[in-house]
């Protein structure tokens, strides 16, 4: 550990007669709720290097060694520290919480009273709240048991209205993961308000919006936004009322740079104190903290390493985040993820890059505290971004492989320059946009259902509608496509119909009114559907059509069951049309089917390419497949080409990738990229530039996500075997970034089997 | 351009079936395999192109099966150039360009010849892979097409360079100075196999040719690996190298330091 220089005393409160602070520029953001008129007319663009940044104060080691110690006696007791077995947890439920205590805490507050404990959220299921706390060896307290006698949850009246199409369907696992039991997530709240206004002044807002709404007719639609926006006003209220609990009053505007930061993060924490929604985007704050830290800086207010502990100890906080989840969700999930993705970076709609000192700040807490998942840590990329943050980008991939990239070229022309990324690839305007989360649909599974007259091949289960299975004994490649459309067309519909009816009753039983506070009053609404198993269906078209595809069956069902390739096919991931279109057309195919169906609140649909960990799951529950994957075996994991089936090269894979239509998938594509660090360069400096070099190339494609790995095969596999040997191991999976160890053994393998990028001079 | 079949042009014996004459053909050639994201043959992201072919028979090769032309595919001029091309863009934003390797690519010279006036044409920077032993079957045109050469000089003494890749090493060395009288500039590469050209007398030969170039960019020490020991097996070729150990970057270091007492700065 560094010898570390005395910091002074970081009680640089606005009310401090000493500091003058130049006032900010003026505009429509004074006079209406608009973050980003505030941070065009205020932040300051740089276009350096890193080497202004700061190590760790002498006050975050002391943090960062304690919680190191709760993290490891976590995962000591299996994975969870404490869960509160009785109190139903809402922004005011608890009291303020340390890790040490304020003196040393320069941002403070806790999900709960103690650090790293887990809130008891149960309005999204309370069977699942209750199995969360059985498989921590806990039991729901029976008093708190009691209330959900009289009260209803989401996931009881999602079940309330499933048919016997949707339940089927669900069983079988040709769509999984939907969020009918849990929280949904996947909504920012625009948490900058909190300190740009200061809460009272959103109270008004608010007040005002919900006594002009519905002035006329009160129809159904007007009912239901009036009593949200009330709802929304109470959530304001007791936000600042859990402020005041840890000692601030957050009515007013902040001043400081402490305070912007500590406003800020009182709003994110109310949300998590709420919600254990899937994912818990922090949004795209650091350029709009960037504006108080630099004013102070220039006040002389504020050291750069003070500026740099107000990060550190931020996002040492969104570190912390923790939900009660179920091993049923974990095996979807893994790693414990809570998506507290941050946006960075990215160009302004006027030319002028986004990239700020604080832009750097966040990924430099990567070092100061060690490599981790989360905050999710997005760098939203543009060929045009300054030379110094791409370099300072593709060092912190290179040593810690914690951040993905995602492509502000696509991503600015659709949202402008304040979006944020939900969970690991949506993009949404902050505060003005939301979507009804929907997981995803198993193509794979499809292709077969389309094969066997809509049978499941695993149970011989009828869960489509019957058609007539395909009887040849090789595929013909124009038979298989139309069936697998009509499978498609039943299957968009049926897995529509299920989203409508959760986010339903999502609305009604477990309303996220926090984060709707922190967005206007009308909202644009996706529906945010999604498919898994892409490559493998697009590889075995290719092999249906490009090669012969003898089918397998069993006798006494006449059921197909496997496939045997005679010649070669081309496959998806090696810069192909003839299996690259094949997968743009299933994209394309899925998401005007989708679009055909109608959806709750009228929300655009759109559609994701993205598995999360889920394609280890995925594949498990799916048959052997026409490509020559066997039943059981992982997917890839999102738009990647299947696993060792690209041979010609990272550039290859990417340019297939890349050819997946973004307007028909504007959910996002992820792409995970795994290379060995040898493989990227031979000095260190070549690594930066070629990394550089495959991003600007990837992106400038038309790609839309990539996440990054660099590490060695080995380091993995021996951290299956040793996993005390690196508490801190971070990886990429589709999406997100987890604690490799905190992997499943299966999907360890699965990272591990993974197409390694490793071509050796 | 044709030359007996008894003898390889090089001077090097040919051992067995293996060794084969130079295809004289300038539209079709036989390619081995292709690279999308090389990032260690040259200066940005490239494209590697592999031919197949190879006069040497190097004993730590660790691409045995590119010696045999007829092992690789055959394939039109304009069939890569069209393939090349799918990835220019990438290519350019990622300041890389096109690298041909092999296998040793002046085994087909026209091929080569009519590859390198293709991507020339198409604005790319452009890096030749190669031991120089086949130097004098190509023409200076040729070599003006080529931005940068990739040298493998693999021992600094003729009997040294001998026994270890079965030819001689002043062709080599006089391929070099031809590059050296054209202009271009050259990466001078060599393997460092532990207890066969890491010895210190075999090192200061190395260093000392190369010290004598003024056209040298760069110079690298590559670490040998047994990553191709399931190469030569699935050949069926003996593999003499198979308990010699990797190098390490212990070894790298000790070589760096030699090279340095030799006036040559090397990259490991």
């Amino acid at each position: 550990m560094s010898i570390l220089e005395q910091t002074k005393s970081p009680d640089l409160h606005a009310t401090n007669p000493m500091v003058t602070r130049k006032p900010f520029v003026g505009g429509r953001w004074q006079h209406s709720m608009d973050v980003r008129d505030f941070i065009q007319h205020n932040f300051q663009p740089y276009t350096g290097d890193a080497s202004f940044l700061a190590g760790p104060t002498e006050r975050t080691e002391k943090l960062w060694v304690r919680l190191t110690e709760l993290l490891q006696e976590e995962i000591n007791r299996g994975g969870v520290l404490d869960a509160d077995d009785k109190v139903i947890s809402t922004i005011t439920s608890h009291g303020p919480g340390y890790i040490v205590g304020p003196e040393t805490e320069q941002i403070v507050g806790l999900q709960c009273e103690k650090p790293l404990k887990r809130a008891l959220m149960p309005f999204g299921g309370i069977r699942m709240a209750m199995a969360a706390l059985e498989s921590f060896g806990m039991k729901l307290d029976p008093e708190t048991e009691q209330v959900f006698k009289y009260r209803k949850t989401h996931n009881d009246g999602v079940f309330d209205v499933y048919d016997a199409e949707i339940r089927a369907a669900r069983k079988s696992g040709i769509v999984t993961g939907l969020p009918d039991a849990y929280g949904r997530g996947r909504i920012i709240g625009d948490y900058r308000r909190v300190a740009l206004y200061g809460v009272d002044r959103l109270i008004a807002w608010k007040k005002k919006e919900h006594d002009e709404a519905g002035s006329g007719v009160f129809d159904e639609e007007t009912i239901r936004l009036r009593e949200e926006l009330a709802e929304q006003v109470r959530a304001l209220q007791e936000l600042k009322e859990m402020a005041a609990s840890y000692g601030y009053d957050i009515g007013g505007p902040a001043e400081s740079a402490r305070e912007a930061v500590q406003w800020m993060y009182f709003g994110y924490l109310a949300a998590v104190k709420e919600q254990n929604g899937a994912a818990m985007s922090l949004g795209r704050v650091s350029t709009f903290l960037d504006i108080y830290l630099q004013r102070d800086v220039e006040a002389g207010a504020l050291t750069e390493r003070e500026a740099q502990e107000l990060i550190d100890h931020l996002v040492l906080k969104l570190r912390m985040v923790r939900f009660a989840r179920t091993t049923d969700y974990n095996e979807l999930f893994s790693g414990d993820p809570t998506w507290v993705t941050e946006a960075i970076g990215g160009m302004g709609v006027d030319g002028r890059p986004l990239v700020t000192k604080t832009s750097f700040r966040f990924l430099h807490t990567l070092y100061n505290l060690g490599p981790a998942p989360e905050p999710n840590l997005t760098v939203l990329w543009d060929e045009r971004l300054p030379e110094g943050f791409k370099k300072y980008c593709a060092q912190v991939s290179i040593d810690t492989s914690s951040i993905q990239y995602e492509s502000d070229t696509l991503m600015r022309a659709q949202y402008g320059d304040d979006y944020g990324i939900a969970c690991c690839v949506s993009g949404m305007r902050i505060g003005k946009q939301m979507q009804f989360f929907g997981a995803r649909v198993n193509l794979a599974k499809a292709l077969l259902y389309a094969i066997n007259g809509g049978r499941d091949e695993k149970t011989g289960e009828q869960i489509t509608p019957p058609f007539a299975p395909i009887t040849a004994s090789v595929l013909e490649y124009d038979e298989v496509m139309g069936r697998l459309d009509q499978v498609m067309d039943w299957l968009a519909r049926t897995y529509v119909k299920a989203l409508n009816i959760i986010h339903y009753m999502h609305d009604k039983y477990a309303y996220e009114r926090i984060e709707m506070a922190l967005h206007d009053k009308d909202v644009v609404r996706t529906m945010a559907c999604g498919i898994a198993g892409l490559s493998v269906v697009a590889d075995s078209l290719s092999a249906i059509r490009h090669a012969k595809v003898h089918v397998l069956r069993e006798e006494k069902t006449g059921m197909a069951v496997d496939y045997r390739i005679e010649g070669e096919y081309p496959a998806f991931g090696n810069h192909d049309d003839r299996v690259d279109l094949i997968a743009v057309d299933l994209v394309k195919r899925f998401m005007d089917k989708i679009r055909g169906c109608p959806t709750y609140r009228h929300a655009v649909p759109t559609q994701s390419v993205l598995t999360i960990t889920s394609n280890v799951v995925y594949g498990k529950k799916t048959g052997n497949t026409p490509d020559g994957r066997k039943a059981g075996e992982p997917f890839a994991p999102g738009a990647n080409p299947m696993h060792g089936r690209d041979v010609k090269g990272a550039v290859a894979s990417m340019k297939s990738v890349a050819k997946i239509p973004y307007e028909h998938a504007l959910d996002g594509i992820s792409y995970t990229f795994s290379i060995v660090p040898k493989a990227l360069g031979r000095s260190e400096k070549e690594r930066v530039e070629n990394l550089c070099g495959l991003l600007d190339g990837h992106f400038g494609e038309g790609g839309h996500h990539i996440n990054v790995n660099v590490f060695e095969r080995e380091t993995l596999m021996d951290a299956m075997e040793h996993p005390e040997k690196y508490p801190q191991l971070t990886v990429r999976v589709s999406g997100y970034a987890v604690n490799f160890i905190k992997l499943t053994r299966e999907q360890q393998l699965d990272v591990i089997n993974r197409t390694f990028h490793g071509q050796m001079g | 351009m044709t030359s007996p079949a008894t003898t390889c042009p090089c001077g090097a014996e040919p051992r067995g079936k293996a060794a084969e004459r130079p295809v004289v053909s300038a539209d079709r050639g036989y390619v081995h395999s292709v690279e999308s994201a090389g990032t260690v043959d040259g200066p940005g992201v490239r494209f590697i192109l592999f031919l197949s072919g190879c006069p040497l028979r190097c004993l730590y090769c660790h691409n045995p099966d590119t010696w045999r032309m007829r092992g690789g595919r055959l394939r039109t001029v304009a069939e890569v150039l069209e393939e090349i091309e799918g990835y220019a863009d990438f290519i350019r934003r990622a300041r890389g360009g096109v690298t041909i390797s092999g296998g040793e690519p002046l085994m087909q010279p026209r091929f080569l010849q009519a590859l390198l006036e293709g991507l020339k044409a198409r604005g790319m920077h452009t890096a030749l892979d190669t031991s120089g032993a086949l130097g004098h079957m190509v023409s200076d045109g040729l070599l003006n097409l080529v931005d940068l050469f990739l040298l493998d000089l693999k021992a600094g003494t003729e009997e040294e360079h001998r026994s270890l890749t079965g030819a001689p090493l002043a062709p080599m060395l006089t391929f070099a100075r031809r590059v050296e009288g054209l202009g271009r500039p050259v990466w001078f590469r060599h393997v460092l196999v532990p207890g066969l050209t890491d010895g210190e007398d075999s090192l200061r030969a190395v260093a000392r040719h190369i010290a004598g170039f003024t056209n040298v960019e760069r110079v690298e020490l590559l670490a040998f690996h047994q990553m191709a020991t399931h190469k030569w097996q699935g050949l069926g070729r003996a593999y003499r190298l198979e308990t010699t150990r990797p190098a390490t970057d212990a070894d790298v270091a000790r070589a760096k330091a030699i090279f340095a007492e030799e006036g040559v700065r090397a990259e490991g």
